[in-house]
């Protein structure tokens, strides 16, 4: 079998074992005596170091969080997370809202581009033309690349405008029935925000769900072809079904990113701290809540309570990842994500 | 003898095979529609803003046409060059302690740690620096943006440093060691070098990615109307001033965001592109 | 004696590269024929042109005419999914579908084809795991256990199962016990010569001693190119062609 095929399969069994290389025995200095050994120890621990450094990094960011939203976290303890009250003036805050805004956000989000992303993916690793291939993920790529802010730029300027002429009225008019879509259409709401969010996740979510069908061994597929399974067929039997694991981590990996967007949310959403059901009315999220308010804050306790919604979003981004990363990594056995990641 | 399932393939599983595998090539190209809308958008509404004044004079004052982004340039790069120099060493550090001594447990809580790192929404990061330092030091600073900056670098370099140092085979330490060079300059002098082109474009990539980040300077370095270069002043940046910008109320000034938006996303792609120039070339083995 | 396949003027290429040359045989229905030669002869590609396999390589092609049985498998408008469906193939590594239990590994080709009812499904589920030979083993653990969880030699005697439990007229097996240990091969080996009654075997092997055993005609191929075929003893005693014998005196391979 000639090169190109055989390490094409070779590589497909490469790729789920986790390179191990045997912990290098340290090697005879005793030429250069008490000197290389100090030069390694000191390699070491400034290697050891920027490990710990990392760890120390994360550790710290839960301490400042939790150290500056003192005032309001030992004031209204887990109420916080339960109340709808956000009054600067008075003092009083609640993070309902916010965590509202911020799960439905995503959900829209997750919603609309888990089916485009899963498509985009299987096409580029499954279905594409080889000169297209390239290109394609480049452009993937670079829907990732795009920075928050100019998501932002062009959501207001241009998808808003979209979304509230065009696209909210026809949704209002064909699915009103569900309660969702009803109510003034501004344009800057929740489901723009959904939309937006969408576009950004998709590029993370294809690229890790690409990860985990590549790493889906080829005599799978040649079992289900073998048995006379249509392409799709072969799809869904050999691939999907495999690789399903490792999609549910990329879906909440994707879930964990539209969490944390900030700036393209908060120039799109409204910035109401609201709970409607309807998806055109504006919302808050809490990234875009910090984001707006942060520098205004007019007291401690106002700062307080912001730095208190960071630690939320923190906590919950956390366990997001946390449960995408064990997922995906049952899949791919540990080796990073790479591109996107 | 009768067979149980007939011999030709039929229509229904026909038809699904086809609709299946026609939705999944019109995803593709629903994809590809807002990337085009998007850099179709900020070519058409920022080009004709990019004049030499654009790159060379600062911000009018409110409500006056007129002015530029060059101080917003000038304190995007030097935050930027500042983040490097927190985020690089700590980065492809810690992405050594990974390879080269963390395939164990403890590697594998740090790489977690990493990955947790990677996660964490980059306004937290703004909220945790401003805590930190702006206020402690009582006021904003292009450090302290830069510092934030550095640290949302540091998980992608580490990860992708990591990767590329286990691709170099472990035939070529051993023959370092064979030869009776000590493991740290092993590491400084044949590995690293082997991997160096993976690890370039890995801290390109991040550096793209940096350099569209907004939240975090938000609350490190606030912004700013005029020039400064001095890094424990309030700096302008590129994002920054894009979104001031974009929120205001004075339509030159979202002109100007547009063309502040094709300077940085002209930026980016470069950086983009270039990586995957030199991905093709065979840099990060299998990356694509 | 009925032809069960009958390749004619066949070629195949990797892209440029070429890797069956004008291949022309007739293999016996209801027969075991083994495919010998050498590594990199072409044995592996030659079986999976027989069922449209070879194509779903990237840049792979295939020339020539394939007639199994009635169906000439690369005629105009001849779907390959229909091909696969009559030829069944056990590969060199066992797969089985890991996320899917012993029943519905087995059931997976019939489920495919649209065949619903529990009844008919649990009746060739049996069939197909009794005439692999793994039945008794696993009849209590059908749904519990997923295919993955067997050893490898009841591995392959699923992955066989599954390929006879959409009643194909030809099996191809790929060296299918080059990755099991002697007990299980010869478990295998047992099996296909109970098998070659009901079906025509076609089985790829580099061990002779192999063919020998379990089939009634053999092959060889080297480089590409089909050099001798006969029935099993006569190959092995008195050899047509000199590279043959070469081959199995084993002076090279």
């Amino acid at each position: 079998m000639p090169a190109g095929a055989r390490t094409q399969l070779l590589n497909n069994q490469d790729q789920t074992a986790m390179p191990k290389p045997a912990t290098p025995k340290t090697p005879n200095t005793q030429s250069s005596a008490g000197e290389g050994v100090l030069a390694d120890k000191t390699f070491k621990s400034l290697i050891y170091a920027c490990a710990f450094a990392l760890m120390a990094i994360v550790g710290l960011v839960l301490f400042e969080l939790i150290t500056a939203s003192g005032l309001t976290l030992h004031k209204t303890g887990f109420k916080f997370l339960t109340r709808s009250i956000w009054d600067p003036v008075a003092e009083d805050f609640g993070a309902l809202p916010f965590i509202y805004g911020t799960l439905v956000s995503s959900l829209v989000a997750l919603f609309l581009a888990v089916p485009l992303s899963l498509g985009t993916a299987l096409f580029i690793t499954e279905l594409c033309p080889r000169w297209l291939r390239a290109p394609l993920s480049t452009c993937v790529e670079l829907l990732a690349a795009i920075p928050s802010v100019i998501y932002g730029l062009w959501g207001i300027f241009v998808l808003a405008p979209l979304m509230r002429e065009y696209v909210e009225p026809v949704l209002a008019k064909y699915m009103g029935w569900t309660g969702l879509f009803g109510g003034h259409m501004y344009g800057y709401g929740m489901l723009t925000a959904g939309v937006i969010l969408a576009i950004m996740t998709l590029p993370y979510i294809a690229s890790v769900t690409r990860e985990v069908i590549m790493a889906v061994p080829r005599p799978q597929r040649e079992a289900a072809l073998a048995l006379g399974a249509t392409r799709w067929e072969t799809l869904r039997m050999a691939v999907l079904r495999n690789a399903r694991v490792g999609i549910f981590g990329a879906i909440i990996l994707g879930l964990g990113r539209a969490m944390g967007e900030t700036m393209a949310v908060t120039m799109v959403i409204g910035n109401r701290p609201e709970i409607a059901r309807s998806l055109f009315a504006p919302g808050y999220t809490l990234a875009s809540s910090i984001a707006n308010e942060f520098n205004e804050a007019t007291s401690a306790v106002h700062t307080s309570a912001l730095v208190e919604m960071a630690l939320i979003l923190f906590a919950l981004t956390l366990i997001v990842n946390a449960i995408a990363r064990l997922l995906v990594w049952s899949i791919t056995r540990g080796m990073p994500a790479r591109g996107i990641a | 003898m009768p067979k149980l399932i007939s011999e030709t393939l039929g229509f229904r599983r026909r038809a699904v095979n086809a609709i299946a595998l026609t939705l999944i090539a019109s995803a593709a190209i629903v994809v590809t529609t807002p990337l085009i809308a998007i850099l179709g958008t900020i070519v058409y509404r920022g080009f004709s803003g990019l004049h030499w004044s654009f790159l060379t004079q600062i911000p009018a004052p409110p409500g006056e046409v007129g002015g530029g982004m060059a101080n917003a340039i000038a304190g995007s790069g030097m935050i930027l060059g500042l983040a490097c120099l927190v985020g690089i060493p700590l980065g492809i550090g810690s992405g050594v302690y990974l390879a080269e001594y963390g395939r164990n447990r403890w590697g594998n809580i740090v790489r977690f740690t990493a990955d947790v790192l990677n996660g964490v929404p980059s306004v937290v990061i703004g909220i945790t620096v401003y805590a930190l330092v702006v206020a402690t030091q009582k006021h904003f600073s292009m450090l302290a943006g830069a510092i934030a900056l550095g640290i949302i670098m540091i998980p992608t370099v580490c990860r992708t440093t990591e990767e590329v140092l286990l691709m170099v085979p472990q035939a070529i330490r051993e023959a370092a060691f064979g030869l009776g060079i000590p493991q740290w300059r092993t590491t400084l002098s044949v590995v690293l070098p082997t991997a160096s082109s993976g690890i370039v474009t890995s801290v390109m990539l991040a550096f793209a990615r940096i350099a569209g980040e907004t939240a975090p300077l938000l609350f490190t370095t606030l912004g700013n109307g005029f020039w400064n270069l001095k890094p424990n002043q309030p700096t302008a940046a590129l994002p920054l001033q894009i979104y001031t910008y974009a929120i205001s109320a004075y339509d030159d000034w979202h002109d100007q965001a547009w063309t502040g938006a094709l300077v940085l996303i002209a930026l980016i792609i470069a950086i983009v592109i270039t990586v995957r120039f030199a991905a093709n070339r065979g840099a990060l083995k299998g990356a694509y | 004696m009925d032809i069960g396949i009958h390749v004619h003027d066949l070629n195949a290429w990797f892209g440029t590269t070429q890797a069956l040359y004008n291949i022309n045989l007739e293999i016996p229905s209801k027969h075991a024929t083994a495919i010998i030669g050498p590594s990199g002869c072409g044995k592996s590609t030659f079986v999976r042109c027989l069922n449209r396999m070879h194509e779903t390589i990237p840049q792979a092609t295939v020339k020539g005419l394939v007639k199994v049985e009635d169906l000439e498998i690369y005629g105009k408008g001849v779907s390959p999914v229909s091909v696969r469906r009559r030829i069944g193939m056990v590969f060199q590594k066992p797969n089985p579908f890991p996320t899917m239990s012993i029943y519905d590994n087995v059931a997976a080709g019939l489920k495919l084809n649209g065949v619903r009812n529990r009844k008919q499904l649990d009746e060739v589920v049996e069939k197909s795991l009794r005439s692999s030979a793994l039945w008794d083993e696993v009849k209590d653990i059908l749904k519990k256990k997923s295919g993955a969880s067997l050893s490898g030699g009841q591995q392959q005697r699923l992955c066989i199962a599954r390929a006879l439990a959409v009643e194909p007229d030809v099996l191809l097996m790929d060296e299918p016990a080059s990755a099991l240990d002697p007990i299980s091969t010869a478990k295998i080996e047992d099996l296909i010569f109970e098998l070659k009654d009901r079906y025509t075997v076609v089985i790829v092997t580099h061990n002779m001693q192999q063919a020998a055993r379990v089939a009634e005609f053999t092959a060889f191929f080297l480089m590409g190119n089909l050099v001798e075929f006969d029935v099993t003893r006569t190959m092995f005693t008195k050899p047509t062609d000199k590279r043959t014998e070469d081959y199995i005196t084993g002076r090279f391979g």
